[in-house]
């Protein structure tokens, strides 16, 4: 290793470590994990290009701030599980925010490598040690302290709140709707870039840690706020419902037969195993032709599952343009490699049904970008006439989300006029026993925020049961 | 794991199971449903309350083997666990005051009787249409004269083997004649729920209807039960499923609920070749 006055100087030259995955010709075809993660080797190789900033910018551009020098610094010593425990500090669910944070706008956006060449690859780096969770220290626990809060959803939000709830010593309940934990990690995150076997280690560490689920528990309908603080005995509710109902694209023909919003889409071939059907129930529509309406990360899994399940045309149809895709680069590209196509500046008029009810295509717009809009970003505005219909026998929906209904249900506390919930940036709403953080706060955003919600009203939560 | 605590068979393919979740009896009403998944690679079905209790915590639903879920459910026994039952789910029917007719078609006479009797509890009239193919089919007949009385109840068969022949938009036109209805509720095969619905309207009765598309999570976040209400989406699972009945757009219902119709027939082929293969 070349060395300046004793400390640690990187070849300036070196490049980026690329990622370890599956020939895409191969992989596209069933839903084993594309990225395979960095080999020891290359996680060594990698955490050399770190250039040990001493005002390191990609702290600043990590969601909760996880001290990166620090743990590259623990890797170049192969001190994996010290690494892991630098993480840990800030955040708890490592394996899987490594896997899904959209680095390129967060850490590694930032990384001061970046400007000249490629940044270091902050996320590959931090999945790696995640990977080897047996390497972490044990969490320090501290004693029952007899008091009992709920959270309600199990999503990352929802887990990494309950994680450090009882850590601090709090007798913690999970409630969730489904019949298995995780949320979104579980039922829209596809296995080939988010392994179920991943999610299931972090809630089995969790139960570990004393916490306990009950699935199959849709709040707000079995058991309200003033329920379970009241004869439930709770002295606190952490509410992470999500923001998982489908935004309308309000078009004739979205009703009909195999249209799709993608949660749907989704949730049957992760949730329920649809790709295996029938040794499992749930049934899902293999098509030759899909379109996906969306550009984001949803739009993404949606568009390489239907490649999955056979597609021969599989499009990304998006109103604006590649380069205006908040999906995280990386899945732009693994889907380009898989072989989908991207259609950019369209957007929907109407779904046609065909012969059998169907859809068999559907009506676009074309669009040109014209003037910034409020966000900064070029406003997709039609071109007159210019009017295209595609071929379709599946379409899918992508283009958003709204506030999980059941907040309101929950009750007890304030809602704003679009059914989310108000909260301060402890995670208070406006009942002093009621916290609320995640998609339901702040409308969809990402994993990291949601798991820095969580972590920040488990400390709120406990001050302020602790003063009282 | 939710334990079966009693198995009642109405008819050849028509059963009630009781069940043991006393936090789901608590909060259950009229109108709402849960979501069932028999076993760990099974699919998740709606089934609407039949009866619950919150003093011994048990709630019941009743259903008709249609396909392998229905046919494998059908095997359990009374000792023998669901895998996953989710509720309740979807509004509580509501109804306004006054004198009501409430229609139940084949398995919808299942959802139909809580209604009638929730509606009898707050101080309904109550008259009930009970509608079948065949005297056989017909479902909850004792249930449905204990709690109204005898000139309450009209009951068609398709094929005339009891009650009055013919279908259950008769008797409705005839009360409807009489005024002596002033809202209807109707649950059943969509068929019948249209028809009933065409009858209401002529002689201008508010008309509401438990709507049945296929749910895949029940709780809002698929859209999978989409149902188009006076032009607009709506999701049975969340904002139903009750709705005003002249609003609904039937043949949009109809061609959604046969989405699926060759992968159900697949699903319940491979389950009865691989139960014969085991009987060998």
């Amino acid at each position: 290793m070349p060395q300046v006055n004793g400390r640690f100087a990187p070849d300036m030259k070196s490049p980026r470590t690329p990622d370890n995955e599956e020939q895409a010709d191969e992989r596209a075809h069933d839903f084993r994990p594309v990225d395979k993660g960095f080999t020891k080797e290359m996680a060594l190789a990698e955490a050399e290009r770190c250039m040990d900033c001493k005002k390191p910018l990609c702290v600043e551009g990590c969601p909760v701030n996880i001290k990166i020098p620090q743990f590259i610094e623990k890797i170049r010593a192969q001190d994996f599980g010290a690494a892991l425990d630098v993480i840990h500090e800030d955040s708890m669910l490592p394996a899987i925010c490594g896997r899904v944070c959209p680095q390129e706008s967060q850490c590694e956006g930032r990384c001061i490598r970046g400007k000249k060449s490629e940044p270091v690859a902050i996320g590959q780096l931090e999945r790696f040690l995640g990977d080897q969770p047996e390497l972490a220290s044990r969490p320090q626990m501290r004693p029952a302290n007899g008091k009992k809060v709920a959270v309600i959803g199990s999503g990352p939000s929802g887990i990494t709140c309950a994680g450090e709830l009882a850590r601090n010593g709090f007798d913690v309940t999970v409630f969730e709707a489904f019949f298995t934990g995780g949320g979104v990690l579980v039922y829209g995150i596809p296995e080939f870039r988010l392994p179920k076997a991943v999610v299931k280690r972090e809630i089995d560490g969790l139960k570990e840690l004393g916490v306990k689920f009950e699935f199959n528990s849709v709040m707000g309908n079995l058991a309200n706020a003033e329920e379970l603080l009241g004869e439930k005995g709770f002295d606190a509710i952490y509410v992470a419902t999500g923001a998982g109902l489908p935004k309308f694209l309000n078009i004739p023909g979205e009703n009909l037969p195999n249209v799709f919003f993608a949660n749907e889409y989704l949730t049957r071939v992760n949730l329920m195993k649809a790709n295996e059907f029938p040794k499992y129930d749930t049934p899902t529509k293999h098509a030759k032709q899909v379109v996906v309406f969306g550009g984001g990360n949803v739009a993404m899994d949606a568009v390489r599952t239907a490649k999955r399940l056979g597609a021969e045309r599989a499009i990304i149809a998006y109103r604006r343009t590649e380069a205006e895709m908040p999906a995280r680069r990386a899945e732009l590209h693994h889907a380009k490699a898989e072989g989908v196509e991207v259609m950019p500046l369209v957007s929907p008029l109407e779904f046609i049904a065909g012969e059998d009810g169907s859809v068999c295509a559907v009506k676009v717009q074309k669009m040109e970008l014209g003037a910034p809009d409020a966000s900064g970003r070029r406003r997709p505005v039609p071109i007159e006439g210019a009017i295209e219909e595609i071929p379709c026998d599946v379409a899918i929906s992508a283009i958003g989300t709204n506030a999980n209904p059941f907040a309101k249900k929950i009750g007890g506390m304030d809602l704003n006029k679009w059914g989310y919930i108000v909260a301060d940036e402890n995670g208070r709403t406006s009942n002093p026993r009621i916290w609320a953080g995640g998609d339901i706060v702040t409308g969809a955003a990402t994993v990291i925020l949601a798991m820095g919600a969580g972590k920040t009203a488990a400390a709120s939560i406990t001050e302020t049961l602790a003063a009282g | 794991m939710y334990k079966i605590l009693e198995k009642t068979q109405f008819s050849e393919k028509v059963f009630k199971f009781r069940i043991e979740a006393p936090q789901m009896a608590k909060h259950a009403h009229a109108g709402q449903f849960l979501m069932v998944r028999a076993n760990e690679t099974g699919e998740r079905v709606p089934f609407t309350f039949a009866d619950w209790n919150p003093e011994e915590g048990w709630v019941e639903f009743i259903f008709m083997v249609v396909g392998k879920t229905t046919k494998m459910l059908s095997g359990y026994e009374p000792g023998d666990s669901i895998e996953d039952v989710t509720g309740p789910l979807g509004q509580p029917t509501v109804m306004a005051p006054g004198t009501t007719c409430v229609i139940g078609g084949g398995v919808g006479l299942a959802i139909a009787y809580p209604v009638a009797r929730t509606l009898v509890k707050t101080g309904h009239e109550v008259h009930a249409i009970m509608g079948a193919r065949t005297k056989d089919l017909l479902l909850l007949e004792d249930q449905f004269r204990e709690l109204l009385p005898d000139d309450h109840i009209h009951i068609t068969t398709d094929d005339g083997s009891y009650g009055e022949k013919g279908v259950v938009t008769v008797p409705l036109e005839r009360l409807l004649q009489a005024k002596a209805v002033d809202e209807v509720f109707c649950v059943g095969p969509v068929p019948m729920m249209k028809f009933s619905t065409l009858t209401a309207e002529k002689y201008n009765t508010p008309i509401t209807a438990s709507l049945n598309p296929i749910m895949v999570d029940g709780t809002g976040m698929c859209g999978c039960c989409r149902v188009e209400i006076d032009g607009e989406t709506k999701f049975a699972c969340v904002d139903g499923p009750d709705f005003d009945a002249t609003k609904v757009d039937w043949n949009d219902l109809r061609a959604r609920q046969a989405a699926y119709r060759t992968e159900e027939g697949q699903s319940l082929k491979a389950y009865e070749e691989a139960m014969c293969a085991c009987h060998r």
